[in-house]
């Protein structure tokens, strides 16, 4: 009753190479930067790109196994909400979620019945007549929702289900999309560029980047011990790749970091920007890191300001302004970062 | 700026003598010179084409410039103005409808006739023999409308004939009445001796003797403004010499 | 060239139409009215009461309506899944598919006329078995009017509504596919709404080539009161012999495609500019 996918598509130069399980009631995030592969992922899940090579299965159900069978879109139990939702501007809200099940034969008064159903579960029962430019970004969001899921469809695959909307609606929109998602029994593909809505709405984080798989787990694995530079961006912490031996590790890019955990081999340290600290001068007797820097940037953010520094190794710190003034920071000044040995994690690269 | 209104200036300077050129004064020797531009009914095609370069090898230093049409648009461009020195028409009433507004110097003179001719596909698939197969339903006959001459002269024939026509349709002109018995669409069509005889061997003519009630006048004259007087009157005087008679018999054409 | 202008004029105020383009603009205005203007001027008012009731013009114009009508239809049957195989399908060659399409467009209807005979006439390659097989000829028909106007008009909606096809948006299709929707399916809710005012800017200028055609339709329909003289046949030959009388008739043809037209816009795209 698995989703089990083994997606292999070569375009041109841009080659995915992507194995992908998902159980039911489980939701996965396919999360990665614009042109990853994530949307090459979704499109050929839905039908509407044929692998190059590889399969994809549902149940017993095979989808795509080239280069003998390919089931085109129309006759995969597949849900797609897309990432400008894509809703029929002809047709009522009522019409676009009762377009499925017309499409799949049921008589007009039956889809009829059964869209309304779903309206009335996004909370939408109120706006069946209205047309989708008339609907707010939300709204038009949860028409997409109940068109996709009114087929009762064992894949939902959502495409950046909320990139469309302004920051205000986003909050709400999203916590009502976890809502939904926790009552929808098939597997659930999101494919998004926001860490964010990964962390809230699902509960396996597949990272892609050109077209690879580059780290997998759940969200709190990935938030606390990324992988790449990008997941380590994504996150907000700085992220070192170095050989360890004992408690000493010699970093890849220069430079060495003493943790708390004694491990060996290559490892992966991570810690978080407001686990550093920074001095005029060399602080002396504590278990700490410390290593001279120089400001390379200072920017406001809403409550700590971000120091970029350079050193060995750069590191980007969150300070309070009043750091800022007493140690008078500005571009080029020089200052010593300290971080706690405690504070970094360790973990096999 | 300066340099496009030059390059105006010149071309209109290059433009001018040839504008004028038919307005140039005559050589004192006998015969004609310059372009004669000449605006005749589209059934002399053939005959007019040879005619013209004839009168050019008699006449050096000539050009004949034809303007092949139906008789009707010709009296029409010529009534509105344009620039001819003679008008051959396949109608006396395209004549009339310039000599009405004083364009003609002198009056027309009729230098052939045309008769018409039944026009039936090679093999004559629909097995006409005369004039009274045309009121036959089951048979597709072509006319020319009434509105041109050559549908005037049928209709003269076919009441001649004492022959109600079914026709299956009235073309706008005889040459496209000829395509149509050329491409078999038709079984018999009327048409002039003269499209019969200059269509290949796609086209086979039978003379029917009502024909002689309905043949057509072809009058020529030359045009009051005409821009080359000389040159006007010495074509049509070639016209109506006997080497030019000869073209046209040749061609079908009866003489006057 | 002499004095260089450094200072430039910045007196020119925003949203008026530049010069370059309203002169322009108005002369190509009048270049395309006046003409319309000229006729009006020159139409002997006084008969065209009795013009427009007699029967061979009521005739004539009958027949011009019921056939640019039919060959409408005609278009929109095979002209629309044309255009959508031109915009859609990734058949080989389809750049040199889409020239052919269009050379109706410049093929002189004369000379359409004569190519339809070739193919469609007594003799022609497919008439010649239409005329044996089922004893179907359609040259001096009124179906062949239709054929005729068909042949010219079509490019014009097919032109219309491939670009319109092309101008929309294909992801709507995917999304139906998604929902279920086969491709037929997809085609008629999902396309074709949303091509719409294509269609009907298509289906406009179909109709009006078709009503005034003439080339096409007097060579391979030929000429017979009733059965093939439209509207603009008969025009043609009334210049042969009665000029007033043709210009009462392109006058009549001119305000009776007004009406429809105009009527036919505020049906089916609401009055909208």
């Amino acid at each position: 009753m698995t989703l089990r996918a083994d997606l292999h598509v070569t375009r041109g130069a841009f080659r995915l190479d992507l194995p992908l399980t998902v159980e039911p009631g489980e939701v996965v995030a396919l999360l990665g930067p614009n042109g990853a592969g994530k949307t090459t992922a979704l499109r050929a899940l839905a039908g509407l790109l044929p692998v190059t090579s590889g399969d994809i299965r549902l149940d017993d159900a095979v989808w795509d196994r080239p280069p003998e069978l390919f089931v085109p879109p129309e006759n995969r139990a597949v849900g797609v909400v897309f990432q400008d939702y894509l809703l029929f501007n002809h047709l009522s809200a009522l019409e676009n979620v009762a377009f499925g099940p017309r499409a799949r034969g049921l008589d007009r008064a039956s889809a009829r019945a059964r869209a309304r159903t779903w309206l009335d579960r996004v909370g939408l029962a109120d706006h069946a007549g209205k047309r989708p430019r008339a609907l707010s970004g939300g709204q038009a969001q949860r028409v997409a929702l109940a068109r996709a899921l009114v087929t009762e469809p064992g894949l939902l695959l959502l495409d950046e289900p909320l990139a469309a909307l302004d920051a205000s609606n986003r909050l709400h929109v999203r916590s009502s999309l976890a809502r939904h998602l926790a009552e929808y029994p098939g597997r659930t593909l999101l494919v998004t560029h926001d860490p964010l809505d990964a962390m809230v709405l699902a509960d396996r984080i597949v990272i892609v980047e050109h077209g690879q798989v580059v780290q997998e787990g759940p969200p709190a694995e990935v938030a606390r011990r990324p992988r790449t530079d990008y997941v380590a961006h994504l996150v907000g912490l700085n992220l070192y790749r170095g050989v360890a031996s004992g408690t000493g590790v010699r970093l890849d890019d220069g430079g060495s970091f003493t943790v708390a955990e004694p491990a060996t081999g290559a490892v992966h340290i991570a810690f978080s920007p407001t686990a550093v600290s920074l001095h005029r001068d060399v602080p002396e007797g504590s278990p700490r890191n410390a290593w001279p820097v120089t400001v390379a940037d200072i920017e406001q953010h809403a409550h700590t300001v971000r120091v970029r520094l350079d050193g060995d190794p750069p590191v980007l710190a969150d300070v309070t302004p009043a750091v800022i003034a007493e140690l008078g920071l500005s571009p080029g000044a020089r200052v010593w970062a300290t971080v706690k040995a405690t504070e970094a994690a360790v973990y096999p690269a | 700026m300066v340099r496009s209104l030059w390059v105006a200036a010149l071309a209109t300077l290059a433009v001018f003598p040839v504008a004028c050129g038919s307005a140039a004064p005559a050589d004192d020797q006998d015969g004609a010179s310059g372009e004669v531009v000449v605006f005749a009914a589209a059934s002399l095609t053939e005959t007019f084409t040879e005619l013209g370069r004839r009168f050019e090898e008699a006449n050096p230093g000539t050009t004949v410039t034809f303007n092949f049409a139906g008789s009707s648009s010709l009296a029409k461009q010529i009534v509105e103005g344009a620039p001819v020195d003679v008008f051959a028409s396949a109608s006396p009433a395209n004549m009339e409808q310039v000599t009405e507004t004083d364009a003609v110097s002198g009056e027309p003179t009729v230098f052939v006739r045309n008769r018409l001719e039944i026009a039936v596909p090679a093999g004559n698939p629909g097995d006409v023999t005369g004039i009274a197969d045309f009121a036959d339903e089951d048979r597709t006959i072509a006319l020319c409308a009434e509105e041109v001459p050559c549908g005037a002269a049928a209709r003269k024939a076919l009441d001649a004939a004492g022959v109600t026509a079914a026709p299956d349709t009235l073309e706008r002109d005889v040459k496209a009445v000829l395509t149509k018995v050329e491409l078999g669409e038709v079984d018999a069509a009327l048409v002039y001796r003269t499209d019969v005889r200059a269509a290949d061997d796609t086209v086979e003519g039978i003379a029917f003797p009502e024909s002689e009630r309905a043949v057509n006048d072809y009058p020529i004259a030359t045009m009051a403004e005409a821009p080359n007087t000389e040159g006007a009157r010495a074509f049509v005087d070639f016209v109506l010499s006997d080497a030019g008679r000869s073209v046209l018999t040749d061609a079908g054409f009866d003489g006057p | 060239m002499t004095a260089p202008s450094r200072v430039r004029r910045r007196t020119v105020r925003r949203g008026r139409l530049p010069v370059v383009l309203a002169v322009p603009a108005l002369i190509g205005l009048a270049f395309l009215v006046v003409p319309l203007i000229g006729m009006l001027v020159q139409t002997p008012w006084s008969t065209l009461g009795d013009q427009l009731f007699s029967q061979e013009v009521g005739q004539a114009l009958l027949l011009s309506l019921v056939c640019a009508s039919l060959a409408t239809v005609l278009c929109l049957v095979l002209g629309v899944p044309l255009a959508w195989l031109l915009a859609r399908s990734d058949l080989p060659g389809r750049g040199v598919l889409r020239a052919l399409v269009t050379v109706p467009l410049v093929l002189p209807p004369v000379v359409g006329g004569v190519a339809l005979l070739l193919v469609l006439g007594r003799r022609g390659l497919i008439g010649e078995h239409l005329h044996e097989w089922f004893g179907v000829s359609l040259p001096f028909t009124t179906a062949g009017v239709v054929v005729a106007e068909a042949f010219v008009a079509m490019p014009f909606l097919v032109i219309a509504v491939e670009g319109a096809l092309r101008g929309a948006d294909s992801r709507f299709e995917e999304a139906a596919a998604t929902l279920g929707a086969s491709r037929w399916l997809t085609f008629r809710r999902v396309t074709l709404p949303s091509i719409a005012p294509g269609v009907v800017a298509g289906t406009v200028l179909c109709w009006a080539r078709a009503l005034g055609e003439f080339g096409a339709t007097i060579t391979f329909a030929g000429n017979f009161p009733g059965r093939t003289t439209t509207m603009p046949l008969a025009v043609y030959l009334a210049l042969e012999t009665d000029p007033g009388a043709a210009i009462v008739l392109s006058v009549v043809l001119l305000l009776v495609s007004v009406v429809v037209l105009v009527s036919l816009r505020d049906r089916w795209i609401g009055g909208t500019p």
